[in-house]
């Protein structure tokens, strides 16, 4: 009576050949979600490029979508999603590479014990809460600096704080634990017999560690890095709180809006052409992401060459 | 042996069927419970509410019309949130054969479910486009909804005149000193583009295309929660969204209150359209007897009680 995979040669094969295409439909899923969306986007991302002209819809930094007239420029939310990206990775990827050294090469282990965890931990909080913290702490302090960096202004629109400004801090906080854990990881890798002759050769700890090992990590930390870049552009709901989303050039202390938050705060009302448009943006912030993905692919066939 | 397992079974199956009804009921329970207690904390305009579910359910004792049975589905702007979800549990509570659901998508987006017919009901909380009226979607206002000009708790400038709030929004007035107030740049919030609120604010102050705004916020609670924590802030909100977090300027010296909107002195309102594929008279039954409640003494009082004001 007990049919167990082991009783006889035909049934193991049957339980076999089930499992087998169980597995192979399962990878299916994932293929098929990727080709999914991939076209999805495309047929419904395109036909606005066409209908208002792709010139019109890149090039043009005119935002009105609903107006009698509209205008559907998103030139400068393009910039935006850009320059907001590179100030987060210049603030954040320095502080966490250094955080990666300490954690991999200079931290006792009891202090690397504390520390680690909390990368960790701060990497599992959602990110609508990294929002909330912008909106009580971040843009009360960025308001009294915009005061101060503006008084007598009279041509300067005030944003009560939220600005370009608060959107990249709460990115380079939010990619910190990408960049650390992914850099810690690279710096791991790099065998010790290298250390021992660097420092054998005279060197110091720290010279050892800036000319030896980080250069040896290298291909690790850049695809940390394009990580961190990814996070940071696909990034929406701390930043739509924080940013202010009125669409203006990139710069500090303007009010600014994102790839993401362009497609998250209109959504909800947008229709028509309207409405197609935020799915060309859509289109345009997965172009972006495709782009990210292949270069960290090529960062890491490289690696692998080597 | 065999019979072992079938027994087995059966009494596996009659242990999770029990299981099952216990869930059940217990939902059902903690439901009642969620729903008493919320309208037990809730602010005073509820008990308005609760006298008209009361008095439904009284009449639901009565009313031959409590067989009707079916299911409505709206789906809408998120202005209307508060008016949907009251009229769906009073309208429940009257007729128990009927479910209601609602969900809140948008203005635009509730009449596009209508269009692909997804939903009984579009609600929109801005008057019908012509390419929307050109679809078949029939215009039903239910309500109409003021707009309250809000501004942060320790502005002293209270009263604004309808020219004041157009240069503001323009951005020809950019520090409350020129209105007389304190020395204080302002900082001046909005809706998306695409929001009820946002078309019904421009629209009526024939500022469409016009505004210059610092923050384009996607949410009535995210419109209140900036102005309320950030000095020199004004922006706009539903009527029945104020609370005591901000102040509700004055226009042209007009209180945004129920009487001057009715009254027509109040400058900034809007209707609230609950739309249908058809005329009403063309819908099931479970829909004609709900837009039927609307226009009874009933539903005016529940459209009163969510801080609304009843056409004609």
């Amino acid at each position: 009576m007990h049919t167990s995979i082991f009783a006889n040669h035909k049934n193991k094969s049957i339980v076999e050949i089930i499992a087998h295409i169980i597995f192979v439909v399962c990878a299916l899923v994932a293929v098929m979600a990727v080709f999914a969306i991939t076209a999805y986007m495309i047929i419904n991302g395109s036909p606005a490029l066409f209908k208002v002209g792709i010139r019109e819809i890149l090039l043009n930094t005119k935002w009105a979508p609903a107006a009698a007239e509209p205008h559907f420029g998103i030139l400068y939310v393009i910039l935006t999603s850009i320059v907001g990206t590179f100030a987060a990775i210049l603030l954040g990827v320095p502080v966490a590479l250094l955080t990666a050294v300490f954690l991999a090469e200079v931290a006792p282990k009891k202090l690397a014990d504390i520390v680690r965890p909390a990368v960790t931990l701060l990497a599992g909080i959602p990110s609508v809460i990294y929002g909330l913290l912008g909106i009580l702490i971040l843009n009360p302090l960025m308001y009294k600096l915009e005061k101060a960096v503006f008084a007598g202004s009279s041509t300067h629109q005030y944003t009560g704080g939220s600005n370009m400004l608060s959107a990249i801090l709460v990115l380079a906080i939010m990619i910190l634990p990408t960049v650390i854990n992914i850099s810690e990881s690279a710096l791991h890798a790099v065998p010790d017999h290298l250390r021992s002759a660097s420092l054998a050769l005279g060197a110091s700890k720290i010279e050892t560690i800036f000319k030896v090992v980080i250069p040896a990590a290298k291909s690790g930390i850049i695809s940390a890095i394009v990580l961190g870049v990814g996070r940071a552009i696909g990034e929406a709901m701390a930043i739509t709180l924080v940013s202010g989303s009125s669409v203006n050039a990139p710069l500090p202390f303007n009010s600014v809006r994102f790839l993401t938050t362009a497609i998250v705060s209109e959504m909800g009302y947008a229709s028509g052409l309207h409405r197609q448009v935020l799915f060309t943006i859509g289109l345009v912030l997965f172009v972006f992401i495709m782009i990210i993905n292949l270069v960290l692919t090529g960062i890491l066939k490289e690696k692998e060459e080597k | 042996m065999k019979k072992n397992k079938l027994m087995t079974v059966l009494m596996a199956a009659t242990v999770a069927a029990g299981l099952l009804t216990g869930c059940g009921s217990n939902a059902a329970d903690t439901t009642a419970d969620a729903t008493a207690t919320d309208t037990a904390t809730d602010a005073a305009t509820d008990e308005a509410t609760d006298a008209a579910t009361d008095e439904a359910a009284d009449a639901a004792a009565t009313d031959t019309n409590a067989d009707l049975s079916g299911s409505i589905a709206m789906a809408g702007s998120t202005s209307m949130e508060k008016l949907a979800n009251a009229v769906a549990e009073a309208f429940m509570e009257k007729y128990p054969g009927v479910s209601v659901t609602a969900e809140f998508t948008g203005s635009s987006a509730g009449i596009e479910s209508l269009e692909g017919g997804s939903v009984d009901i579009g609600n929109s909380s801005r008057s019908l486009k012509d390419e929307e009226k050109a679809a078949g979607c029939v215009e039903n206002i239910v309500a109409i909804d003021g707009i309250a000009v809000v501004l942060d708790p320790a502005n002293t400038v209270t009263d604004l005149t309808q020219d004041q709030l157009v240069q503001i929004y323009k951005g020809e007035v950019t520090n409350w000193k020129d209105l007389g107030g304190s020395d204080e740049p302002i900082v001046v919030v909005g809706r998306e583009a695409g929001s009820g609120t946002r078309g019904a604010f421009e629209e009526l102050l024939g500022l469409e295309d016009a505004c210059q705004y610092a923050n384009e916020l996607d949410s009535t609670g995210a419109v209140i929660a900036k102005v309320a924590s950030t000095p020199g802030a004004i922006g706009y909100a539903s009527l029945d969204a104020v609370d005591d977090t901000i102040i509700a300027a004055k226009l042209n010296g007009v209180e945004p209150t129920e009487e001057n909107i009715k009254a027509g002195s109040y400058i900034l309102s809007r209707p609230f359209v609950m739309a249908t594929m058809g005329e009403v008279s063309a819908q099931s039954e479970p829909v004609q007897a709900l837009f039927d409640y609307l226009k009874s003494d009933e539903g005016k009082q529940l459209i009163q009680s969510v801080g609304l004001i009843t056409v004609d």
